[in-house]
């Protein structure tokens, strides 16, 4: 983090905080890079605030003011496919898109699955745009086979461990994975999909993939490896947390277990509650190939159902970048995975709370408090005398998603050309200003 | 009446009106082959490139011929003999080709969609020559084409199409073909070899054989590959004989005047026995002579096609 001392106000903004509440308007005051007042307007503070020069002075007015957006799941790519995307880069595009910080996933070359690994990744993020917390890995080499050294993960900064890519294939391993990761307190996120189901599978299996001649990922896979993990983490303890649920049946299996009181946590990505797998016979566009794939409307309306009724607790990106040339290419052929960092919040915006699916609080709070407390990170709220993460968003503001903007060193969207709502105005990061829409 | 599309990506879409319009053309183009002099000048100065990432006998042999004998120049390309084995990638493969001014492409390839790809990186006219599972369009216009010239119509006949419904581009391209023109459609397989969601693709699916063929008009009989038996979806070759393969006892389910038809290659003995393939009723040799007939009426169709008439 920068050394250098910021102060700034941010005025009049409606402040969207999951403790603070909805829409009250406030000033916030910022000061060695931490929050050191937030109150209502009053004659004093107004004379406090035209008192400061003019570029200490954010002007929110019209604008929300929610606690620094969180991205529990993003990809990286350093080390290994840094011509993807760095740790440099993947924060400028979260700062771009609102987040001040970002999860990494382990599944670089090499893998996250040791200290090393875990210093080096986060020696890069020192200087960078957004905080970064790494996720170590389940299994060395991501392999499934032997567990990583998951107490030095921990005691290096890992905040969850993940196979992502991968699901833990053997259940016997899982079972251990689960038991021993519940010795540190942090939650085992799974990729859950079984890999014999969806062997070599490149889309939804479904009358699409049947229409298309595409070999399918079936539902049942998803939620055969849900129901899995969920059971053992019933049986032997644990916390679990299952990355991007795309379909109604693994909602349903959430839903239950949390029911159950078993200590199950979710997520959804942007494009699992935008886009089904009917796009992908348009032009075998292979920015429409992702992990788990493109499902039916029917499961995206389950997957919106779960997030208002709380069974999804965190939308999440899945930021995948991939090169241009990797993904020019035939649809089986491409690695699969799109970039999302910089249009999650539009997404939100203009699929979930423009369909009044979900209130900005309902969205603020599973793209930065959910996320926080499932990880145990900070943040998540707006708080006097914490860390000056806040981002400001300009809640109405149109605007298309344009190749040539993004920040990302990919540009691997299939939601290029979409007009989206909500724009970022301002994304504050320890008190400095990483991005200016 | 013009083609609507200047590439022939597939037959889901295609209207009957576009259909009727290449079987007709393929019609006069049967006539020539027919001649003692077999060649036109239709696509003189035309240069078509046939590209084939996927080892194919007839369907390259026929789109060859059928470019040969329109005078196009042509070139081909095979997977095996070529920088793609260095590693190029398909883009880049055909870009560089068409840097030599190609006009036209014919396309084969295993990966469904891939004929897609090329309509974005290249200005040639494209033409599948089977995709993947997807769609193998000019044979399942060779296969209502032949259908066409028995019974002088396609409306109202019974048509089944028995074997590996669910990794069978021939069966995909017929259904859209067959039901654009009025046929009516059953598919039978075992249940595994069926796609997922089948009843949706709007034709009638049986797993009875008997059933499926009782009072058809022509059964296209798909090929069985040995290594679907390998990844466990039938038990056997023999089961599948017994539960799936044409024979002549099963004929006489079907209607008089019915027509025996596979795309090839054959396994003789398993989806299709001997009598029944070199049956009076077979028309699976005609099929092969019709093809070239139907090759030459698509590349006809489509050359020249730009962008605009669209």
């Amino acid at each position: 983090m920068a050394k250098a001392k910021y102060d700034l106000v941010i005025k009049g903004g409606r402040v969207v905080d999951p403790e603070l509440g909805f829409g009250s308007e406030a000033y916030i005051f910022i000061a060695d890079g931490k929050i050191s007042e937030i109150s209502k307007e009053t004659a004093a503070i107004r004379k406090k605030v035209a008192a400061l020069p003019a570029e200490k002075v954010i002007d929110a007015t019209g604008k929300l003011v929610t606690p620094g957006l969180i991205d529990m799941h993003v990809h990286l790519r350093e080390p290994g496919r840094e011509d993807k995307e760095t740790v440099t880069t993947g924060c400028q595009a979260a700062a771009a898109g609102g987040f001040t910080s970002v999860c990494c996933m382990p599944n670089t070359s090499p893998a996250i699955d040791n200290q090393e690994a875990v210093k080096f990744v986060l020696s890069r993020a020192e200087y960078a745009d957004a905080r970064v917390y790494v996720i170590g890995a389940i299994t060395k080499g991501l392999k499934g086979e032997e567990l990583a050294e998951i107490g030095d993960l921990v005691k290096t900064g890992a905040v969850a461990i993940s196979d992502d890519g991968n699901y833990v294939q053997n259940p016997e391993i899982m079972r251990r994975a689960l038991e021993y990761a519940g010795m540190f307190k942090i939650p085992i996120i799974t990729h859950a999909e079984d890999q014999y189901l969806c062997a070599d599978g490149v889309m939804n299996e479904s009358y699409e993939g049947s229409r298309l001649g595409l070999k399918g990922r079936p539902a049942v896979g998803e939620v055969i490896a849900v129901l899995r993990d969920i059971k053992l983490c019933q049986f032997v303890g644990g916390r679990l947390h299952v990355a991007h649920v795309s379909t109604a049946g693994a909602v349903a299996a959430i839903r239950e277990a949390k029911k159950e009181g078993i200590k199950v946590t979710a997520e959804v990505a942007p494009h699992h509650f935008s886009l089904t797998d009917e796009e992908i016979g348009k032009e075998f566009n292979t920015n429409l190939r992702v992990n788990p794939p493109l499902r039916t409307q029917k499961d995206v309306e389950a997957v919106v159902e779960a997030l208002v009724d709380g069974t999804i607790d965190c939308i999440a990106s899945d930021h995948a970048p991939h090169s241009e040339e990797e993904k020019d290419v035939e649809f089986d052929m491409a690695p699969p995975g799109m970039i999302g960092l910089e249009t999650t919040l539009g997404l939100v915006k203009t699929r979930l709370i423009d369909k009044g699916y979900l209130s900005w609080g309902d969205a603020v709070r599973k793209m930065t408090y959910n996320p926080a407390r499932i990880l145990g990170l900070p943040g998540g709220k707006l708080e006097v005398g914490a860390a000056a993460d806040i981002t400001v968003i300009d809640p109405d503001k149109k605007w298309t998603v344009r190749k040539e903007k993004f920040r990302s060193k990919s540009k691997n969207s299939p939601f290029i050309g979409w007009k989206l709502s909500a724009k970022v105005a301002y994304t504050i990061l320890g008190g400095r200003v990483v991005y200016k829409g | 009446m013009k083609l609507k599309s200047r590439h022939l990506l597939g037959l889901e879409g295609l209207a009957a009106e576009e259909i009727t319009l290449i079987l007709d053309t393929a019609e006069s183009f049967r006539e020539i082959i027919e001649r003692p002099i077999k060649k036109v000048p239709t696509l003189r100065g035309v240069t078509i490139l046939n590209l084939f990432y996927e080892p194919s006998t007839r369907t390259r042999i026929s789109f060859e011929l059928a470019e040969k004998r329109l005078s196009a120049d042509t070139i081909s390309f095979s997977k095996s003999m070529s920088s793609v084995k260095k590693g190029e990638s398909l883009k880049d493969t055909v870009r560089n080709i068409e840097a030599l001014k190609i006009n036209m492409i014919v396309i084969r390839h295993s990966s469904s969609g891939a004929p897609y790809l090329l309509t974005r990186c290249t200005d040639s006219n494209i033409i599948n020559a089977g995709d993947g599972r997807h769609e193998h369009p000019t044979q399942a216009l060779l296969d209502l084409f032949t259908i066409r010239r028995k019974y002088k119509k396609l409306k109202g006949l019974r048509v089944v199409l028995v074997g590996d419904v669910k990794h069978s581009r021939v069966v995909r391209s017929n259904i859209w073909g067959l039901k654009a023109m009025g046929a009516s459609v059953a598919l039978c397989a075992p249940s595994t070899l069926l796609p997922y969601e089948v009843d949706k693709f709007g034709v009638d699916v049986y797993t009875n054989v008997e059933e499926a063929i009782d009072g058809a008009d022509v059964v296209n009989i798909m090929r069985i590959q040995l290594e679907r038996q390998q990844a466990g979806l039938f038990p056997s070759q023999r089961e599948y004989t017994n539960l799936f393969g044409i024979t002549k006892e099963r004929l006489k389910l079907l209607n008089k005047n019915f027509t025996i038809m596979h795309p090839g290659p054959m396994n003789r003995g398993i989806e299709i026995t001997s009598e029944v393939a070199d049956g009076k009723s077979s028309v699976i040799l005609e099929q092969v002579t019709n093809g070239q007939a139907i090759r030459m009426a698509v590349l006809y169709l489509l050359s020249g096609k730009k962008e605009e008439t669209e």
